[in-house]
């Protein structure tokens, strides 16, 4: 049994926030640089130019890159020998959360009611928390910042399985086309096909949590990324949606299996401010 | 790029007419933040026929909250929302005077309506790009809804503000030129 105290836990959470926050990861940075030489739109390309230049500009001042510092998602796969003591793994991680909020200046974004009273809870907790047991001694972090711009464009079906690859993927060109210029493109799309209805949005999300770009292991899912991305950088929208050919950075698709009578499709999306950091503990 | 438009705010109704959709600009002068829910308040406020914290003739609304200032700094990072949020709110707050909004993101019929009857102008700024924009904001003060943290009215005074004229008075819009330019139909 490997024990762990909480607050290893929480300090190693309160630094991924502020990490998260303010230095891009080099696998998004590196998709941006390649739109801006591929972008030929006017705007488009003075977007994406100020995007990275931003980039470079909080890392370097040790800033938030979006004022959207985002609500926490956090993805954590706990071994089955690792012991956590001195708390609750819940706890652990908000306190990691409300250190990070506070000591780093970043946004509070979370309202304590979302419809009743939508007051803010100060210290941007909860964090929203999926955990996973795996086999092992390891406790592996990963947050995601996400903002709401982006995360109020996700979209839901629950396909018939007679609509097949077609309705796949014609309901994922209509969810970014819908989404335009609101979610900050361009855009990382997040795609969960299968399980049951809160599977697939779980998939989405977690799609989003891929390394920025890399492919899906199984060749045919990987072609399906690439056509899909082809087809989302033809719809014109462009970064910021002024117009443009690089409305989307990646395309990352997820999968379960699913029941004989549906299926259920779920698109999450992200900004270009494609934030993901993890430890592993 | 073109040439650079410089404008001041308050907003007059010629400079309004002059700025059109594609036009960058740099905006110098004050501009007040206000978000979602700053925006009920204040519609809420006019509905029942009270006086609004700050008056919005000729001014320009920034849809903005920003993170909080480290020491020595007078503000966070402070980029754009996504302005479609407030299409609901947006009417009201034209016809009592506002002359300019700044956000990202397209806006509704209703919302393109009234900018033509009010001779209103919509800038949109890069989303994401907080950090950068941050630099041209020289004081930010709290004026309204202070317990609203991040979502609090604040006034600003920007220096050189960079943005494009995504909407302008006439309708014309940015986010359907630029789209079906670059739409490949097959």
């Amino acid at each position: 049994m490997k024990e762990i105290t909480v607050d290893v836990i929480s300090a190693a959470v309160k630094e991924l926030c502020i990490d998260a926050a303010c230095n891009l990861p080099e696998d998004v940075e590196k998709l941006l640089r390649e739109a801006v030489h591929k972008e030929e739109s006017k705007f488009g390309k003075y977007s994406l130019e100020k995007i990275v230049k931003n980039v470079e500009l909080a890392r370097a001042e040790h800033a938030p890159m979006c004022q959207d510092t985002g609500m926490v998602v956090v993805f954590v796969e706990v071994g089955q020998e690792v012991h956590i003591t001195g708390g609750t793994l819940q706890d652990a991680i908000n306190e990691g959360v409300r250190q990070g909020y506070i000591d780093g200046y970043l946004r509070k974004s979370v309202v304590g009611d979302p419809v009743l009273n939508r007051k803010n809870t100060g210290d941007n907790t909860p964090a929203v928390i999926y955990t996973e047991l795996v086999p092992g001694d390891e406790l592996k972090i990963q947050v995601l910042p996400k903002g709401a711009g982006s995360e109020n464009m996700g979209s839901l079906k629950m396909l018939k399985p007679a609509e097949g690859l077609e309705g796949v993927k014609k309901f994922i060109i209509q969810a970014v086309t819908e989404a335009g210029g609101n979610p900050c493109p361009p855009v990382i799309v997040g795609v969960g096909v299968g399980g049951t209805m809160d599977k697939s949005t779980l998939l989405a999300k977690k799609a989003l949590s891929r390394e920025a770009g890399a492919p899906h292991p199984d060749p045919a899912y990987r072609a399906l990324e690439e056509e899909l991305l082809e087809e989302i950088n033809k719809l014109g929208i462009g970064p910021q949606g002024f117009g443009g050919k690089v409305t989307a950075l990646a395309v990352h698709i997820e999968t379960y299996p699913t029941h004989i009578a549906t299926m259920p499709v779920a698109v999450c999306l992200n900004c270009h401010a494609a934030r993901h950091k993890e430890v592993i503990l | 790029m073109t040439d650079i438009k410089k404008v001041s705010t308050p907003l007059t109704d010629e400079v309004v007419k002059g700025l059109k959709a594609g036009d960058q600009v740099s905006i110098t002068g004050v501009i007040y933040t206000a978000r979602d829910a700053a925006h009920k308040l204040l519609t809420e406020a006019i509905a029942s026929g009270e006086e609004l914290p700050v008056d919005f003739t000729n001014q320009v609304i920034y849809y903005a909250g920003p993170t909080p200032a480290k020491p020595g700094k007078v503000i966070g990072s402070c980029g754009p929302t996504t302005s479609g949020r407030m299409d609901a709110y947006s009417p009201t707050m034209m016809e009592q005077g506002l002359k300019g909004m700044i956000g990202k993101g397209p806006r509704s019929k209703e919302v393109i309506d009234s900018m033509i009857k009010n001779n209103v102008v919509y800038f949109a700024a890069i989303g994401g790009a907080a950090a950068l924009i941050a630099d041209s904001v020289k004081s930010a003060e709290v004026v309204a809804f202070d317990d609203l943290g991040p979502e609090a009215i604040r006034r600003l005074e920007v220096v050189d503000y960079p943005c494009i004229v995504a909407i302008d008075s006439e309708g014309n819009n940015l986010y359907e030129l630029g789209v079906h330019q670059y739409r490949v139909t097959e």
